[in-house]
């Protein structure tokens, strides 16, 4: 009984701050408003919104009916193009986000040497990776002509005959990953800022008991970075399943390429949106995608347990 | 930039060059030489791409067509340039462009910093889950938000203006508080307490002390915002209609429908577009880095 009550005014106390305090806590809340403003405008509302939204036929103008589960049904019982889509957007995350890894794993170690020209070098890599947008895409359909283009050009050079790339549906997604390897120089600076943040110690004592360059690397500069290479891995996972422009610009006005192989999902939902305005179906795509990168992303989450190394214990 | 390299010689010579050689001027292994070669070719690839298109902006159409294709244009079209400019309002899509970067670069330097310093020096009840929740909506794909939103700013009738494009810019971006909030952590306490005890409120230490400390982070965070607004395709092609409105990225797809294949012009358009980044590139490169490494620096 006593207990009871002690900790009941102990939760007065708590709850009743000092007007100091108070005058803090509104502060603070001031502070953090227009992020709270969006939080709730433009993210949670939207999302539940969509989510009852994708029970429905809503077309924006007239009808919104409540249909069930039939959108779903639809989406995976019967509907060739929503797999068509999906396979092509894990074809290329599952492609892309190792490949783009390593190679800017190994350009921070190439560029973290202390050689003549190294500042040149790096501008040079890292240049690519601030071009984005359609002036780019551009740049790679000329790129890629099968003919007269840059690639296939180079590749002749060396005794091989370049395939037809984006006319054809077995290369244009290999197209599109070689288009992000040239930007494989923001990863590549975010690497050498941490590769730069392994003390120095480390590697001398290393070198003293006569561990190899490869065994230094494996045990000191990998479990070293490894929360940066986990940073990225995840970010360019839920940066790989938006993959939308390429397929919208790079093939004939968003119509998925040769065979649709440049139908990636986010291209499939913006014609269900905006092209046939079955915007109960594509808000039920939407939360499939949101619910498809979520588990892939906590599957990430705990992997990283066995390989990320925290100087320090886990935060 | 290359050293010559000393020839392989005995122990005698050697003896002989690290006498002559100045001591800072150390011998490069052949490791090295490897490497400074392999970083060579490579660099030729990742600027190959840049050449090609400004080369192919200054061809003429048949030597486009020509095989095998040319690296340096055998006469110079500077005309192409005119023509392409001319071709589309290019000079409006320009300014629509610079004024949406304007008010992306303001939202999201002002608001994020003061967002930030909420987060960072204020303490206040539910901060904690507030800020796991800011973290999981970085998990949230842009695309799952898109179409509910368009909805949204349809029903508030603000589709086909720039509405749509610039309030969420001064709503805050997750990736940005986060980044900053660390940034703000490790400002010593002493510099605001100080000033607290001086009368003065939060308002007065975020504009006076945390803005001016952090500038060379806020200054990241404008270049990369600037960045963002100037290749932002999907905004402007969900929103604006009217080729009023159009910005550089959309003229420059609408642009491609009027010129078909005549690639000389597409080049010209796509070095017009670009090259204001890279200029940026080069003047701000500085701060292209410092961003990195605030990114670099909230991670482990």
């Amino acid at each position: 009984m006593k207990t009871n009550a002690e900790t009941l005014t102990q939760k007065k106390k708590r709850k009743k701050l000092s007007p100091l305090a108070r005058r803090e806590e509104l502060q603070g809340y001031l502070f953090i408003l227009p992020w709270l403003v969006g939080l709730f405008g433009i993210t949670l509302f939207p999302m539940l919104f969509s989510l009852y939204g994708s029970f429905t036929n809503y077309d924006v103008t007239s009808r919104m009916d409540f249909i069930g589960l039939r959108n779903y049904t639809r989406m995976f019982a019967s509907d060739p193009l929503f797999w068509k889509s999906l396979y092509n957007t894990l074809y290329y995350v599952a492609l892309m986000v190792p490949l783009t890894t390593i190679g800017s794993v190994l350009l921070a170690l190439m560029l973290n040497e202390r050689i003549a020209g190294m500042r040149v070098f790096r501008t040079i890599y890292y240049l690519p990776a601030v071009l984005s947008g359609v002036g780019v895409y551009f740049l790679w359909i000329q790129l890629l002509n099968p003919s007269s283009g840059l690639i296939n050009t180079l590749l002749g050079w060396v005794g091989i005959p370049g395939p037809a790339w984006l006319s054809d549906p077995m290369w244009t997604k290999p197209a599109i990953i070689m288009m992000k390897l040239w930007g494989v120089g923001g990863g590549m600076l975010l690497y050498l800022a941490s590769l730069q943040g392994v003390p120095s110690q480390l590697y001398e004592s290393a070198k003293l008991d006569g561990a190899s360059a490869f065994r230094r690397f494996w045990h000191i500069t990998l479990p070293m970075i490894s929360p940066v290479i986990f940073f990225d891995v995840v970010t360019s996972f839920i940066g790989g399943f938006q993959i939308f422009q390429e397929g919208y610009v790079m093939t004939d006005s968003g119509n998925g390429g040769p065979m649709g192989s440049l139908l990636f999902y986010n291209l499939y939902m913006w014609n269900q949106a905006f092209q046939l305005f079955d915007m109960g179906y594509a808000m039920a795509m939407a939360w499939v995608l949101f619910v498809i990168v979520l588990l892939l992303t906590l599957i990430n989450l705990r992997m990283s347990r066995r390989w990320v190394y925290y100087e320090g214990g886990e935060d | 930039m290359d050293r010559p390299v000393p020839p392989a010689s005995g122990r005698e010579n050697q003896a002989i060059d690290a006498r002559r050689i100045p001591a800072r001027r150390r011998r490069i292994k052949p490791s090295e030489a490897l490497l400074f070669v392999l970083l060579s070719v490579g660099s030729l690839l990742f600027l190959l791409p840049l050449w090609w298109m400004i080369s192919t902006s200054l061809k003429s159409p048949q030597e486009i067509a020509q095989y095998p294709p040319t690296f340096i244009p055998n006469e110079f079209h500077f005309e192409n340039y005119i023509h392409t400019w001319q071709a589309a309002p290019f000079t409006l899509y320009a300014f629509n462009t610079l004024m949406l970067a304007f008010f992306a670069v303001v939202g999201n330097v002002v608001v994020n910093s003061f967002i930030a310093y909420g987060f960072a020096r204020i303490s206040f009840r539910g901060k904690r889950l507030w800020f796991s929740v800011l973290l999981a909506t970085m998990m949230i794909p842009g695309f799952v938000t898109l179409i509910p939103q368009y909805v949204l700013f349809s029903k508030l009738h603000l589709v086909g203006t720039y509405y749509p494009l610039i309030i969420p810019q001064f709503l805050g971006s997750a990736f940005y508080i986060f980044m900053l909030r660390q940034f703000y952590l490790s400002i010593p306490k002493e510099l605001s307490e100080a000033a607290k005890i001086d009368g003065a409120n939060h308002l007065y230490i975020w504009a006076r002390i945390v803005i001016p400390l952090s500038k060379p982070a806020l200054a990241a965070i404008a270049i990369f915002a600037f960045n963002g607004a100037w290749n932002d395709f999907l905004g402007p092609l969900l929103y604006v209609n009217d080729e009023v409105l159009y910005t550089l990225q959309i003229g420059l797809q609408s642009f491609r429908g009027s010129v078909q294949t005549q690639w000389n012009y597409l080049m010209a358009g796509s070095v017009i577009v670009l090259l204001p980044v890279i200029v940026l590139f080069f003047l701000f490169q500085k701060y292209f880095i410092e961003g990195m490494n605030l990114t670099a620096g909230t991670k482990g």
